[in-house]
């Protein structure tokens, strides 16, 4: 087959406004009269409001509203426990207490400090250990053991105990990750304002998730849905994480600006962003894996506990999504996985690119070799004995059926291997290791799967409108939403596509709540897979018009036309013709057509089982496998990646360039994960408050990154196109860890690998 | 608070301003004379998404107090764009290299990388990785963003 738009690497079709500053993010967007707000957060980790004095703050000249928890017209609990504004009790220093809105930035700062607030301070559990120990202070009193509602996912496969009674060697290892912080380069920001012509409130912001931010603001304001009108603006990164704190801001500045008939509009500081913002969920995992003398896995038991901070309304997805992926990209017959979420008074875990994926894998390929090293085999052929393969059954139970689900991981680890001289370099790697030099270097190596889209998480849908104007423009809107991942590109490649037209002719318009229809969340790399067949639908639904509209006026039937470089041509006969141009006005002018369509995604519900979690998670699935090599210092445990070689099976490339954007982007974020990034908690306090403490990767940091893509067909998405959003990010933390052991023949078995780890094996306190 | 008079030059325009002298260079450009394509990241010049050419040099906006601005000429990513509105060869490039995802860092970025090549045309890529060291990226992992600095070297080298 081949394609006019698509597999392209098109520029992208925001590029132009963001590379001149021309485009808006939320920051930039002011309305006349609007007030500044800013949120007066709580000063304990865990709290008794006793009581909040607002006069002081109230009676500044430039205050024009001060609210607390008594201000909320509807819930004040919204999606995930979270408090609009905390009201008896503060259970991290995220809370918000009160906020108030003044007519600057200045005043709203100076009034926040005058909000006086009398507290009573609570006993706090801040880690795992603590929240899990006998008699633990309860996060929440309803919430017993401190486990969070619904986080409990299981997977059940074969008979572990059997499994473990035939193995030769049994390896049980605890392996710990940290909260990571997003690190967008824009702040959270949100403006409300009343809704100039009827009844409601607009929102405009950075905002990841429109659609659900508006249903909770409608519960907090005791509106209905329809009043409320979300417009995320362009996102300056989200990767997952503008989503809890920004739902929040949203209710609040709509609460004040419906109370006050002013626009509010509230920007985080770097500071008020690290603290408030969800952050990847910590781990502490206990994995015990058991195999023959030859290498062949036989059981795989895990208990995973996933930090969810005081708050938490990600935990119970994410742990179902590991759940899944917890015995690795194996053929292992006996599994037995437990993941528990856990409420602590501490910052709070969400979502954040790959989902449990950079956890899970991290423990999972850092076990992998392990396991090799205990075998006395090679990290290459323990993986490709026991690697998925086509026709392999998951511990799910599905079946990875040819010509249904693809299963290439065998080929990729080998070609990865080969490509980057794996076992050559691990020989000579391990020669010039034997010396005093200080300087040591490793090799290692790590693969992955992922389900695509939601799965069992939610229902896989998504909505499209695409719409062909009188001088044949063509605009498109999606329910899903662009965050600088490219999606909009991929949607325009797709339309045009279809329609066999010019990408140049497509335009776009911002999700807008009002305009399309819920489809869900932008989340689960679903953007192209989900949001893409959307696309894919509405335009097919317009060909279609326009092809039989041609047939009629060219007094042919329209089966037997086809629309290719803009004209629509009778197959096999040049003169029964129409170009795109002379073919919209008619349709539009003299048949009174619409040209415009909705494009409606629904996969349905994946079914599966909850007493054993087995079942269809996943309609398909994608693969990943890389290989790092490092150089440590083993003097100042100074880490530097030398090079990354990674290959990614994802169906259909859309957009070569931005799915290497989307890849390399990933992995770097993986490289920050694995050895610099921790958002550091000291009593409950977050010590790590700006980017001054917050260690994320530099151009100076960066490997040379080599990357194979690999296509297959029958793949559910557009055009074949699978998710690729996320993968990325799951590979270099494990990859790192395994060349870190190779070099110095220490297991580093907590993220971040930074000096102090590298050098001691432990953290230093400070 | 006392204000004070404040004149400087920016993207070729004189700008003469009676202001607080506690604000910031950042907070000038983007509220008082509308170049919003000046981003706020972090506020301790620590991400590098404000930057500004101030007489030539890549500054961080948000660390620079509007008094120490006075007459200095400054370029923000809307003065780099040719008279007839077409693009400086920095940001065809980007757009080229596929080096702008969320965009946010992006004006700080180019305005680092034209500093650089304003003093070196033809930069190694050890220069150009330390030239936007100072600027953070999220999205990119920056590989797209050095290969955009060396087309649009080889893009300035074509047209002297």
């Amino acid at each position: 087959m081949s394609y006019k738009v698509i597999t392209r690497p098109l520029k992208r079709i925001d590029a132009r406004e963001k590379v001149t500053g021309e485009a808006k993010f939320g920051a930039d967007l002011n309305f006349s009269g609007q007030l500044y707000a800013k949120t007066v957060y709580s000063r304990y980790p865990h709290a008794r409001v006793l009581s909040i004095n607002t006069e002081k703050a109230e009676a500044l000249h430039g205050v024009e509203a001060v609210i607390t928890a008594a201000d909320v017209p509807g819930e004040n609990e919204l999606f995930g426990r979270f408090p609009v504004f905390a009201e008896k009790e503060v259970k991290y220093t995220g809370d918000g207490v009160a906020m108030v809105a003044a007519t600057s930035k200045s005043i709203a700062e100076k009034a926040a400090s005058l909000v006086e607030v009398e507290y009573e301070e609570l006993p706090a559990v801040l880690t795992i250990e603590e929240a899990l120990a006998h008699g633990a202070a309860l996060v929440h009193t309803d919430a017993p053991g401190n486990f969070i509602e619904n986080t409990h996912h299981l997977m059940r496969a074969g008979d572990v105990e059997r499994g473990f009674e035939e193995a030769d060697i049994i390896l049980e290892k605890t392996y710990r990750t940290q909260f990571v912080e997003h690190g967008y380069i824009e702040p959270e920001v949100v403006i409300a304002l009343p809704e100039p012509y009827r009844r409601g409130v607009e929102i405009h912001g950075s905002i990841q998730n429109p659609y659900s931010i508006r249903e909770n603001v409608a519960r907090a304001l005791n509106l209905r849905i329809s009043e409320v009108r979300v417009i995320p603006g362009n996102l300056g990164g989200s990767f997952g994480g503008k989503d809890e704190s920004v739902m929040l801001m949203a209710a609040r500045t709509a609460i004040t600006a419906l109370k006050t008939g002013r626009p509010v509009k509230m920007v985080l500081t770097r500071e008020e962003s690290i603290l408030e913002s969800a952050k990847r969920h910590s781990y502490k995992a206990k994995y015990k894996i058991g195999a023959r003398k030859g290498g062949t896995i036989v059981a795989l038991e895990n208990t995973i506990y996933t930090q969810g901070g005081a708050y938490n309304n990600k935990a119970r997805f994410a742990n179902w999504r590991a759940s899944v992926h917890a015995a690795g990209p194996y053929r292992i017959p006996n599994v037995k996985t437990d993941l528990y979420g856990v409420y602590t008074n501490t910052i709070y875990g969400g979502a954040f690119r790959g989902f449990s994926a950079p956890q899970v894998v991290f423990c999972n390929e850092s076990l992998m070799d392990e396991l090799a090293a205990e075998l006395g085999i090679s990290p290459k052929e323990i993986r490709l004995k026991n690697c998925l393969k086509p026709g392999d059954e998951l511990v799910t139970g599905q079946v990875l059926r040819p010509g249904k689900i693809p299963a290439p991981l065998k080929q990729m680890i080998e070609e990865v291997c080969s490509r980057s001289d794996f076992d050559r370099k691990r020989e000579e790697f391990s020669a010039g290791n034997s010396g005093d030099e200080p300087v040591k270097r490793g090799i290692g190596l790590a693969c992955t799967f992922r389900g695509t889209g939601l799965g069992g998480e939610g229902i896989d849908t998504a909505g499209a409108t695409v719409t062909i104007e009188k001088d044949g423009s063509v605009n498109i809107v999606s329910n899903l939403n662009e965050m600088g991942q490219g999606m909009r590109t991929a949607h325009a490649q797709i339309v045009a596509e279809t329609l066999g037209i010019s990408y140049g002719r497509i335009t776009f318009s911002p999700t807008d709540t009002s305009v399309v229809p819920d489809g869900g969340p932008t989340v689960a790399s679903r953007g192209t897979l989900a949001g893409g067949n959307a696309m894919l639908i509405a335009a097919q639904k317009l060909k279609e018009r326009l092809l039989m509209e041609a047939g009629k006026i060219l007094n042919c039937s329209w089966e037997g036309l086809v629309i290719e470089d803009e004209i629509i041509q009778y197959r096999g006969k040049e003169k029964l013709s129409i170009t795109f141009d002379e073919l919209i006005p008619r349709c539009i002018m003299e048949r009174g057509l619409t040209l415009s369509a909705q494009g409606w995604y629904n996969p349905g519900p994946e079914e599966l089982d909850p007493e054993t979690g087995r079942g269809n998670a996943y309609p398909s699935y994608i693969y990943g496998c890389a290989v790092a090599e490092i150089r440590v210092n083993t003097l100042t445990g100074k880490l530097d990646v030398d090079r990354i070689t990674a290959a990614y099976e994802l169906g259909r490339v859309i957009n070569p360039q931005i799915v290497k954007g989307q890849l390399m982007g990933g992995l770097i974020q993986g490289m920050g994960y694995g050895i610099m990034e921790d958002t550091e908690t000291k009593e409950g306090y977050l010590i790590t408050r700006n980017f001054d403490e917050l260690m994320l990767p530099t151009s100076l940091d960066i490997p040379e990154i080599d990357i194979i893509l690999y296509e297959t067909d029958q793949n559910i998405g557009p055009y074949g196109a699978k998710g690729i959003g996320e993968i990325g990010v799951e590979l270099s933390a494990p990859a790192i860890a395994n060349a870190l052991f190779h070099a110095t023949g220490r297991r580093v078995r907590e993220l971040p690998m930074n000096l102090e780890r590298v050098l001691l094996g432990r953290a230093l306190k400070r | 608070m006392k204000k004070i008079r404040v004149s400087l030059r920016v993207n070729g325009r004189i700008f003469t301003l009676e202001t607080d002298p506690n604000r910031r260079l950042i907070d000038v450009l983007r509220e008082d004379l509308n170049f919003t394509g000046v981003k706020e990241g972090c506020g301790i010049g620590e991400c590098g998404a404000c930057t500004v050419l101030m007489n030539g040099k890549p500054v961080n906006s948000c660390l620079v107090l509007i008094g120490q601005a006075e007459g200095s000429e400054v370029v923000t990513i809307e003065g780099l764009k040719g008279k007839n509105g077409e693009l400086h060869p920095l940001q065809e490039a980007f757009i080229e290299a596929g080096a702008v995802q969320c965009g946010y860092c992006i004006p700080g970025m180019i305005l680092s990388a034209e500093a650089l090549l304003q003093n070196n045309p033809h930069p190694t890529e050890d220069l150009i990785k330390e030239a936007i060291s100072g600027n953070l990226c999220r999205c990119t992992g920056y590989r797209q963003i050095i290969d955009a600095v060396k087309i649009a070297s080889k893009k300035i080298a074509r047209k002297e």
